[in-house]
């Protein structure tokens, strides 16, 4: 007989009195949700014309009082101990999660400002996403300019359920910060201004596949409750180690991992889910694609390791094999699909899914240097992606302002804009993974952990994998410095303060990571002595159980 | 107080390339004439620190060490042997020939070669870096940066139409040798990590003390292989050579002195001082494999030279022969052959550099032709032109009395003593030189003038200065080979001490040796 009451530590107690929750350890949260509150609002009250100064000025004050909080917590954090947990351990504050958060929180910042780019009352949202594409009612409203201001509560609660998704402690939290971080995805990827069709095909892909993962992930939690008797990360891993609740039940945590797995991965985009990603990443307004491809990315890889290495960490032999060989699959597949790409930003998408693949191999080190490798490639790799999006919200086609997707019209863009060309350059040049660039710093930190975990082989096909992909990046440089202006040269608009500010924080980024890696490098994961574990499980002190 | 000589070598180009890069591309005659000052204060700079470097002294001098990412025990650490001392010279005397004979090269470049001037001195403080660094990933991280500056000189700034896909061949050929390095340099880390003391500073990791002592046999051979492809890929070496032709045929003259004359050596020094010192079991494991690619090279990069129609090209094949002689006096493992090595390195960059240079210069009064074809006769309009390319050209081929002679010889007599069949088959290169060489001089120096080349001026003043000083090295160092013998001969003798290898004494002495023994016994 299966006992279905929960451990000790979960029961929650019934009483009259509210719940003691430590709002302090929750503010960053709070605020971004108190603000999401408020756009709504404001959509309610506020006049048209002041809407989008009041929805942007809230949204950046909001996350960027979000970023101190969360700035301060880190000085707050316990000597002893890897963190604390909150609100009956649903949610921890340690380390990787605020680290995460920290991350998210600035990459969403960048992304808000190019979210907000307006020029000439031409932003990258549709003027009215109700109306039919090219009906009269859409030119009315384009006429009219009106704006779809609700973006920003929308990125509000995005990001909201970003935060959480890298914090959640139990698997149920973690599934609403899924879907909370999902939903509002869904809806900003149909709001394209151009090629309106394109947008809302991808939205309805994305939402239709996504919902798919979600299910999967459910079906997943309920596999692993049916070993574990829990939800919570903790005990879930103590079961792992000591046991689960039925003789025999090792089938039922593999195959809850799988599935779990499977739902995860999906976010993460590996082969074979990866499918959603160059049609979602090219048919999403280029702004909402560059929160999708930083904020996202690292929100989803953030859960990724907090359930691979506490949830599942003492069962790390089991999982190890899954995750090598869809590390392989993803490195492997698409860098030669990337190399047939003709779109900047189906590439951009299909590198997204092979730098993926990178940061697996130092998932599957399970290793304080593993933690710490993909911490840091999530950033780096995070700021120089949002960098190069704002490049390509900057070229547009000579006709019609849409943006000018296709690589050949990219030629000789070194002659006529050098200083955007350079950057994008650069930011090619740091996926790519030259030394000086953070890329560079990312690849040897995340094979390094692999390396040391005994996982050369992936390593081997990890720089064969990045052979392929220079061969693409290289080509894009080539195509920018060294040919000729095309017959359809792109129009290239003059960055504005909002966008150039983007472009110059993830030069910035790439540049400073990339030669002074040393102080984030050096704070990411515990002193190594306080991190060993034994064969097979990943060391205690790395998270906050 | 110390003066960071090196660190002041490396960071004066930097600065100077930042300085030009800045210059108003209208005022490219400034940004010229900055440049070519920048690189004449570092060849003074680096000079008074060759006169104050003591050849008696320990093995490392004008060393610095600063963390730079403790987390993987990285150190920004220089400082310089006697072999790296010359070959950092060497590179800072070829800089500022090269900017004197790019000087009108690039008027027709939309930013006037501003831009490749600015690159020039980038690879010259990369260049500094790469010889001077004292721990491996900071070369590594050198040895991979540079790449891409010589990829704009030779895809924005060459000749030809082909020079997009060279350079592109270029950059894929060395990153991919440069990423098979990168799980090796990563793998040098694991295993210092695991001897207890995770770091990348050379002097602790070699050695029978060090902290690679104790990586088990086959993980070094692999270690060794990931280093050693992509060193044989710069060098280059038959058969990961094919990079080599296309590029310097697609380069400016300017920047194939800088690709072959320095940046290629990169490849051999990395030979010498990574694989061998690092990896000293494995290393002494792979001498037949290694010998046999080499002679290979030799032989096979003579013959292909001798059927080239295109003289960059033709120059390129027979730097593959010379770099099979390299690594063949690298890989005899005696104090010979390595010093011939290292010794053939710097002369290798006097005499190609001036091969290259002249060529430029030929090709500058040729509509940019370099088809032997379209030369001919041209000893009697431009006399010292041709003079200056026949001494460049004896040189290659190692004429006694010119300093790759002293280099080529010592290759020999160190090879013979332990590898007689391979000294006898490399040989043959010797004799291929003489017709690669005297043929290519014959076509286009002698015989009847071309009608156009009739109206062809001489060296300019500016381009007499660029390749006279290559020229008098070249005499010099024939004549009187010993200063750079005494600065090179040190570090050899304590590379052969830390692979633990000893030239085999001649068989009379040992016979004498053990007889004494015998006797005092």
């Amino acid at each position: 007989m299966i006992p279905l009451s929960l451990s000790e530590a979960q029961t929650p107690t019934v009483t009259t009195q509210a719940p003691d929750l430590d709002y302090g350890l929750l503010s960053p949260l709070l605020v971004v949700f108190a603000v999401g509150v408020l756009g709504v609002l404001v959509e309610a009250f506020v006049s048209p014309q002041r809407r989008r100064i009041t929805q942007l000025v809230l949204a950046l004050l909001g996350i960027g009082a979000a970023f101190v909080l969360t700035v301060v917590q880190v000085g707050a954090l316990p000597a002893e101990g890897a963190g604390l947990t909150v609100a009956f351990a649903t949610l921890v504050v340690d380390r990787p999660a605020l680290f995460f958060q920290g991350v998210i929180l600035v990459l969403a910042l960048v992304s808000l400002l190019l979210i907000a780019e307006d020029r000439d009352g031409e932003g990258a949202f549709t003027a009215q996403a109700a109306a039919v594409p090219g009906s009269e009612e859409e030119r009315a409203h384009i006429l009219a300019g009106t704006r779809h201001t609700e973006v920003y509560p929308l990125v509000m609660f995005a990001v909201l359920g970003m935060q959480l998704f890298t914090a959640a402690n139990d698997f149920l939290t973690m599934f609403i910060a899924l879907e909370v971080m999902s939903l509002p995805l869904y809806l900003l990827c149909g709001l394209a201004r151009r090629r309106r069709l394109f947008s809302q095909e991808a939205a309805l892909k994305y939402f239709i596949l996504g919902a798919f993962s979600s299910a999967f992930f459910l079906f997943g939690i309920a596999m692993v409750y049916g070993y574990a008797g829990s939800v919570n990360f903790a005990d879930i891993n103590r079961a792992g180690s000591e046991g689960g609740l039925i003789e025999g039940g090792g089938p039922l945590l593999l195959a809850g991992i799988a599935l779990v797995g499977v739902g995860l991965l999906f976010k993460v985009g590996t082969v074979p889910f990866h499918n959603w990603k160059p049609d979602v990443y090219q048919g999403a307004p280029t702004p909402v694609t560059a929160l999708m491809a930083s904020g996202t990315l690292v929100a989803a890889f953030g859960a990724l390791l907090r359930v691979f290495y506490v949830a599942f960490g003492a069962s790390v032999e089991q999982w190890r094999p899954m995750l090598w060989v869809v590390a392989i699959l993803t490195m492997v597949v698409a860098a030669v699909i990337a190399v047939t790409q003709r779109d900047i930003k189906r590439l951009l998408a299909y590198s997204s899914v092979v730098h993926a693949g990178f940061i697996l191999t130092a998932v599957v080190a399970a290793s304080a240097d593993g933690l710490a490798g993909a911490m840091f490639y999530l950033a780096a790799y995070g700021f120089t992606t949002v960098g190069a999006f704002a490049v390509v919200t900057l070229v547009r086609n000579p006709e019609g302002g849409a943006e000018a997707g296709d690589l050949t019209q990219w030629a000789g863009l070194g002659r006529t804009s050098p200083l955007l060309a350079a950057s994008l350059g650069l930011f090619l040049l740091a996926f790519a993974g030259i030394p000086l660039t953070s890329g560079f710093i990312g690849k040897f930190a995340v094979f390094e952990a692999a390396v040391a975990a005994g996982a050369t082989p992936l390593v081997v096909v990890g720089v064969l994998s990045s052979a392929v992909t220079a061969f693409f990046y290289v080509r894009i440089i080539v195509l920018m410095f060294f040919a000729e202006p095309a017959e359809n040269a792109p129009r290239v608009l003059r960055p504005g303060a909002l966008t150039g500010t983007v472009v110059g924080v993830g030069v910035a980024a790439t540049l400073l990571l990339g030669v002074f890696p040393g102080p984030v490098l050096d704070n990411l994961v515990p002193q190594p002595e306080e991190t060993t574990a034994a064969e097979g499980t990943v060391p205690e002190a790395l998270f906050m159980r | 107080m110390t003066i960071p000589w090196l660190t002041l070598a490396i960071a004066l180009p930097a600065l100077g390339s930042l300085i030009v890069a800045l210059i108003p591309r209208e005022r490219v005659e400034l940004a010229k004439r900055v440049t070519l000052a920048c690189t004449l204060v570092v060849l003074a700079v680096v000079g008074a620190m060759a006169l104050n470097f003591d050849p008696g002294g320990p093995r490392m001098q004008f060393t610095e060490v600063h963390p730079w990412i403790a987390r993987f025990g990285v150190h920004y650490a220089v400082g310089v042997d006697g072999i790296a001392l010359t070959l950092i010279a060497l590179s800072v005397l070829l800089v500022p020939l090269v900017v004197l004979a790019a000087w009108k090269e690039h008027e027709e470049a939309a930013d006037g070669g501003k831009g490749y001037f600015a690159l020039i001195l980038l690879l010259e403080a990369m260049m500094i870096g790469v010889f001077a660094a004292t721990d491996v990933f900071l070369f590594y991280v050198l040895f991979e940066a540079m790449l891409i500056p010589v990829y704009f000189m030779i895809g924005r700034y060459g000749r030809g139409e082909d020079r997009r896909r060279a350079a592109v061949k270029f950059l894929l050929y060395s990153l991919l040798g440069g990423l098979l390095m990168l799980v090796s340099v990563i793998g040098v880390y694991a295993y210092s990590a695991q001897a207890g003391n995770g770091t990348f500073l050379w002097s602790d990791l070699v050695g029978p003390e060090g902290l690679l002592a104790g990586v088990d046999t086959t993980a070094a051979r692999w270690l060794f292989l990931g280093f050693f492809v992509a060193f044989a890929i710069k060098a280059p070496m038959w058969p990961v050579h094919t990079w080599l032709p296309t590029a310097a045929g697609s380069s400016r003259p300017g920047t194939a002195v800088l690709l072959v004359g320095v940046l290629d050596k990169v490849g051999t020094y990395g030979m010498l001082r990574y694989c061998l010192e690092l990896f000293p079991g494995a290393a002494k494991w792979f001498v037949w494999p290694v010998v046999a690619l080499s002679l290979v090279s030799i032989i096979y990069g003579a013959i292909v030279a001798i059927g080239q129609s295109d003289m960059l090209r033709l120059v390129a094949y027979t730097s593959v022969s010379h770099f099979g002689f390299i690594t063949l006096g690298i890989f005899a493992m005696t104090s010979q052959g390595q010093s011939g090595a290292a010794l053939y390195m710097v002369n290798h960059g006097f005499s190609t550099g001036a091969l290259f240079l002249i060529v430029g210069f030929l090709i500058a009064r040729n509509n940019g032709s370099a088809q032997i074809a379209d030369y001919g006769g041209l000893q009697k309009t431009a006399p010292v032109l041709a003079g200056t390319f026949l001494v460049a050209g004896l040189s290659s081929l190692a004429l006694p009395g010119l300093s790759p002679f002293v280099s080529e010889f010592l290759v020999f007599v160190g090879t013979f003593t332990v590898l007689p069949v391979a000294a006898v088959i490399a040989t043959v290169g010797v004799v291929l030189a003489a017709l690669y060489i005297l043929w290519l001089y014959q076509r286009t120096m002698t015989g009847p003038v071309r009608e156009k080349l009739a109206g062809v001026s001489d060296l300019s003043g500016r381009e007499l200065w660029a390749v006279a000083p290559l020229v008098a090295v070249i005499i010099l160092f024939g004549v009187f080979p010993q200063p750079l013998l005494d600065v090179i001969n040190p570090a050899v003798e304590q590379t052969m001490q830390q692979i633990d290898v000893s030239d085999p004494a001649p068989a009379v002495g040992v016979d004498q040796a053990s007889g004494q023994e015998g006797a005092d016994g």
